[in-house]
């Protein structure tokens, strides 16, 4: 018995080390399946307020580009009201009425931190629970999709970017319908790939690629990017395609969360059929 | 006194990593990480578990603000175990002045540029293996640790020369 003790004393360093290393790479393991580790997610009190405080000061920097951004986001939705319209067939009779359900409703969010350079990135919002964020809850911007939030405090949440090996994106091609599966592969932050496009589908370059609702987190319509190349690749039966992302991650600094008020209901029925769901 | 100077200058390198460098885009995801410097400036006599868990807590720091599960704490903890081992086999024997800290002036510019790029291609090795969580991408992974680690062995050769000005000149 002594003797062990012995060995220990002498060798303690590497038995601290030892202890160490276990210690990381079970926090490694274990916060990879558990979505609560709390302490270990940007979310946290501690991080969030430091990364609220510095983008405080820096977002001044970016203040023209997102007044920009705003005033295209504006000029956009102003092109869809009803005012802008002739109406020319006096048979049409329309107004308000409770045909039309609301499903989406949006939250408006600000970015805090961000990262576009590990294989795996994360986006820190300064908005949380109190705010009515949740897991799960899509993110976009005016011009396309952002990602999906996975955790929330109560003033700030972190969220899966797009630039993530683990997002699944269901999209379709504008022009046919046909639907994909968008998933980052690394390097070059700007483009992702596009997968499953069957063979017989026309390509062409610059076709706009937008979400294609089959999913709980993003309207239908939302545009991703347009497609600028295109592939099989060795041993597929389906094209792979290379799509230029509408927006860039690296200037990211406002965003609406999505908000589905049918996702339970939807959740529910989906349950009871077997098979993994993509986002 | 200088235990202060070192708990500001662990709060200082965790900040300049994740509020600077980590915003730091160089083509393709590389990504300097300075902060090991922290590590690799302890003094020579540091103690083994004092060591070890310096390393252990600015991992952690900088995974917590990083969304990196714990593989900076792994990678970082390898690194601090790794430090002694390298320095006996740099230095032959402990340096005689027990309270320096490794600089130019202590251990020689070709011993400390050969010191720091050991150590941190050990340190980038566990990180970017750890991040991919699989070995298929291999070329892929070597080359950015290769080009990372050579951005952050730049940045803590320019760490080193900016630390230790002042004790040199006593």
């Amino acid at each position: 018995m002594r003797n062990l003790f012995r060995f220990i004393q002498r060798y303690h360093f590497f038995f601290f080390f030892l202890l160490l290393q276990v210690v990381a790479l079970l926090l490694t393991l274990s916060s990879q399946h558990f979505q609560q580790a709390y302490l270990f997610h940007s979310s946290n009190t501690v991080s969030g307020y430091v990364y609220r405080t510095y983008n405080s000061i820096s977002s001044y920097m970016h203040l023209r580009e997102v007044n920009e951004q705003l005033l295209e986001d504006n000029r956009r939705l102003m092109e869809r009201n009803r005012e802008n319209f002739l109406i020319t067939d006096q048979q049409v009779f329309k107004h308000e009425d409770s045909v039309s359900q609301r499903r989406y409703t949006y939250l408006n969010a600000g970015v805090i931190n961000k990262s576009v350079n590990r294989r795996n990135n994360y986006m820190t919002l300064n908005k949380g629970r109190q705010h009515g964020i949740e897991p799960d809850m899509g993110v976009i911007t005016g011009n396309g999709v952002a990602g999906i939030v996975m955790h929330v405090s109560d003033n700030f949440s972190s969220v899966m970017s797009l630039l993530h090996s683990d997002m699944l994106v269901s999209v379709k091609i504008g022009k046919n319908d046909h639907i994909g599966t968008l998933q980052w592969e690394g390097g070059d932050y700007r483009r992702t790939v596009m997968s499953y496009i069957p063979p017989h589908v026309d390509l062409s370059v610059g076709d706009s690629i937008f979400t294609s609702g089959h999913s709980r987190v993003f309207p239908e319509n939302v545009f991703v990017g347009t497609i600028e190349d295109w592939e099989v690749r060795r041993g597929e039966n389906f094209f792979t395609a290379t799509v230029k992302m509408a927006i860039d991650h690296n200037k990211l600094s406002l965003v609406y969360v999505v908000k589905n008020l049918m996702r339970e209901e939807q959740e529910e029925l989906e349950s009871a059929v077997p098979g993994d769901i993509q986002f | 006194m200088f235990r202060w100077k070192l708990l500001l200058m662990f709060f200082a390198i965790v900040l300049l990593q994740v509020l600077i460098l980590n915003n730091v885009y160089l083509g393709g995801y590389i990504n300097p990480q300075v902060y090991v410097l922290f590590v690799l400036i302890l003094p020579f006599d540091v103690r083994g578990w004092h060591l070890l868990l310096m390393a252990f807590f600015l991992g952690l720091l900088i995974d917590v603000f990083e969304d990196s599960l714990a593989i900076h704490t792994a990678s970082t903890v390898m690194l601090a175990f790794a430090r002694p081992f390298v320095l006996k086999l740099l230095t032959g024997k402990q340096p005689d002045d027990a309270g320096d800290v490794p600089s130019f002036r202590t251990l020689g510019t070709m011993t400390l540029f050969v010191y720091s790029l050991v150590l941190i291609l050990i340190h980038h090795m566990v990180l970017f293996f750890m991040e991919m969580f699989h070995f298929r991408d291999f070329t892929e992974t070597i080359f950015r640790v290769v080009i990372s680690g050579g951005l952050t062995l730049l940045f803590v050769i320019i760490g080193f020369a900016l630390f230790n000005r002042p004790t040199s000149k006593r």
